[in-house]
């Protein structure tokens, strides 16, 4: 048996606050561009200018050093990590919510999480985060971010199609979804689709799926010209910029899609806000 | 664009002219409340004490800010969800608050309230929390400092831009963007 690789929970945590700091303050490459883009692309003068300050917001918080948003989300955290890899020095749970915690202090970050949703008292540390842990080959740990505000969060969406459904009525659906969530999600959107899986999986998908990488191209022929099929509707909608009314509902469609049952076609929503931020590297 | 000057607290004839779509830029005072700071409030009105501020032609931001870094008044500070605040809108028009910043939706109910007591609702603009920080002069706790960013805020702002979403004669801007279909 091949020796195990160590690597100590510590680095992992300590990967986690540089993550988060990466992503609260600057979005992908590629973002500030697009929505430069869609600008030339709205008649309106509220959906122009609308758009300009989006791209105003990502200049100001790079240079300031203020979060893009007031709130700075939830910490939902993806771990891959390598069967090959022996977690050393701790609890990974641990490390990684230290990780969350010391970010959010150090930067200024609004703390969001109540410890019980019922009672609803702020933990005051942005803690627990949201831990998504896998097993994968290898002998490496890849680490993501995904920062994500309440706003779009709630506007979240599974329906459990029936097997025999059609692609049209999958995308009239998303459409009505993305027209019934209009301003409050604040497109453009990055618009996660989960498809497939078990309804736990395809929401869970939904949320990988914006991850994919801005300007990439499904590798599934079908399922790229699925995302752009999507993508030319739901900008046919009329929500635009913040809701106000244009063609930039959404910037982005990314499809993670899943086995299933025979009788199951899950399909689950995640309607990212303009406000895209994440980051993620290899251990 | 074409940008109305408001200031905040609002004259009685401030709101008449303005339409769903409209541009505006306030300045002036903005009182900032989000969920818990309105369950708080309603609390007060039910057991006939004074609110933290004096409603009476006020504009309330609905807000919840990011901590201040060293040097700096606020920090982000952009507009949450307004429809979380909708079963409290009909309680804050009868108090006297006469415009609403967030963004997003009102039910029926909300826009109902509003209209029937000649209240304006805008929407600034959702995200946009480090350009908006740069609109506000200063930053004080009014109010249930142990919420946190949910405390209640009065805010003194300049040049600070919003659009017209629900004006006084029923106009809906959310509702023109999805009829006119870009």
């Amino acid at each position: 048996m091949a020796p195990k690789r160590a690597v100590s929970v510590e680095l992992i945590g300590r990967s986690v606050d540089r993550l988060v700091d990466r992503a609260s303050f600057e979005m992908p490459a590629g973002v500030e561009e697009l929505y430069a883009s869609m600008r030339d692309g709205e008649r309106s003068d509220t959906a122009r200018h609308a758009l300009g300050v989006l791209v105003e917001n990502a200049a100001i918080a790079r240079a300031d050093r203020l979060p893009l948003c007031q709130d700075c989300g939830v910490a939902i955290v993806f771990c891959d990590i390598g069967q090959d890899v022996s977690l050393e020095g701790g609890s990974l749970r641990d490390a990684v919510d230290g990780g969350v915690r010391g970010a959010y202090e150090r930067l200024h970050l609004r703390k969001s999480v109540v410890g019980d949703p019922l009672v609803r008292n702020n933990t005051g540390t942005n803690t627990p985060c949201f831990l998504h842990a896998e097993i994968v080959p290898g002998d490496r740990v890849g680490i993501t971010v995904y920062l994500k505000g309440g706003g779009s969060e709630n506007m979240s969406f599974l329906k459990m199609f029936r097997p025999t459904a059609s692609v049209e009525e999958i995308i009239d659906h998303i459409a009505s979804c993305v027209i019934e969530a209009g301003p409050n999600p604040c497109p453009p959107l990055f618009l996660g689709v989960g498809i497939g899986g078990t309804a736990d999986v395809a929401l869970v998908n939904a949320k990988r799926a914006v991850l994919r990488g801005v300007g990439s191209r499904h590798a599934d022929p079908v399922y790229a010209d699925l995302e752009r099929r999507i993508l030319e509707r739901l900008n046919d909608t009329g929500v635009g910029p913040l809701g106000f009314g244009g063609a930039s509902t959404a910037a982005a469609v990314y499809i993670r899609e899943a086995p299933t049952h025979i009788a199951t076609l899950p399909v689950a929503l995640n309607l990212n806000c303009h406000s895209l931020r994440y980051a993620g590297e290899v251990l | 664009m074409n940008w109305i000057h408001l200031s905040a607290p609002l004259d009685d004839e401030a709101l008449g002219p303005l339409r769903a779509g409209d541009a505006v830029l306030f300045a002036g005072v903005l009182y900032v409340a989000r969920d818990r700071a309105h369950e708080r409030m309603r609390r007060m009105l039910e057991n006939g004490e004074a609110l933290p501020f004096d409603p009476r032609g006020q504009v309330v931001y609905f807000m919840g800010p990011s901590p201040a870094p060293p040097g700096r008044v606020i920090g982000s500070a952009g507009p949450t969800t307004a429809g979380r605040m909708d079963p409290f809108a009909g309680m804050m028009c009868r108090a006297g608050v006469r415009g609403f910043i967030g963004k997003g939706k009102r039910s029926v109910e909300a826009r109902a309230a509003m209209r029937e007591h000649g209240a304006v609702y805008f929407s600034s603009f959702g995200g946009a929390g480090a350009y908006l920080s740069r609109r506000v002069v200063s930053s004080e706790v009014l109010a249930f400092e142990e919420l946190g960013p949910e405390a209640v805020y009065r805010l003194e702002v300049a040049e600070f831009p919003a659009i017209v979403i629900n004006d006084i004669y029923g106009g809906d801007l959310y509702e023109d963007a999805l009829s006119k279909r870009r």
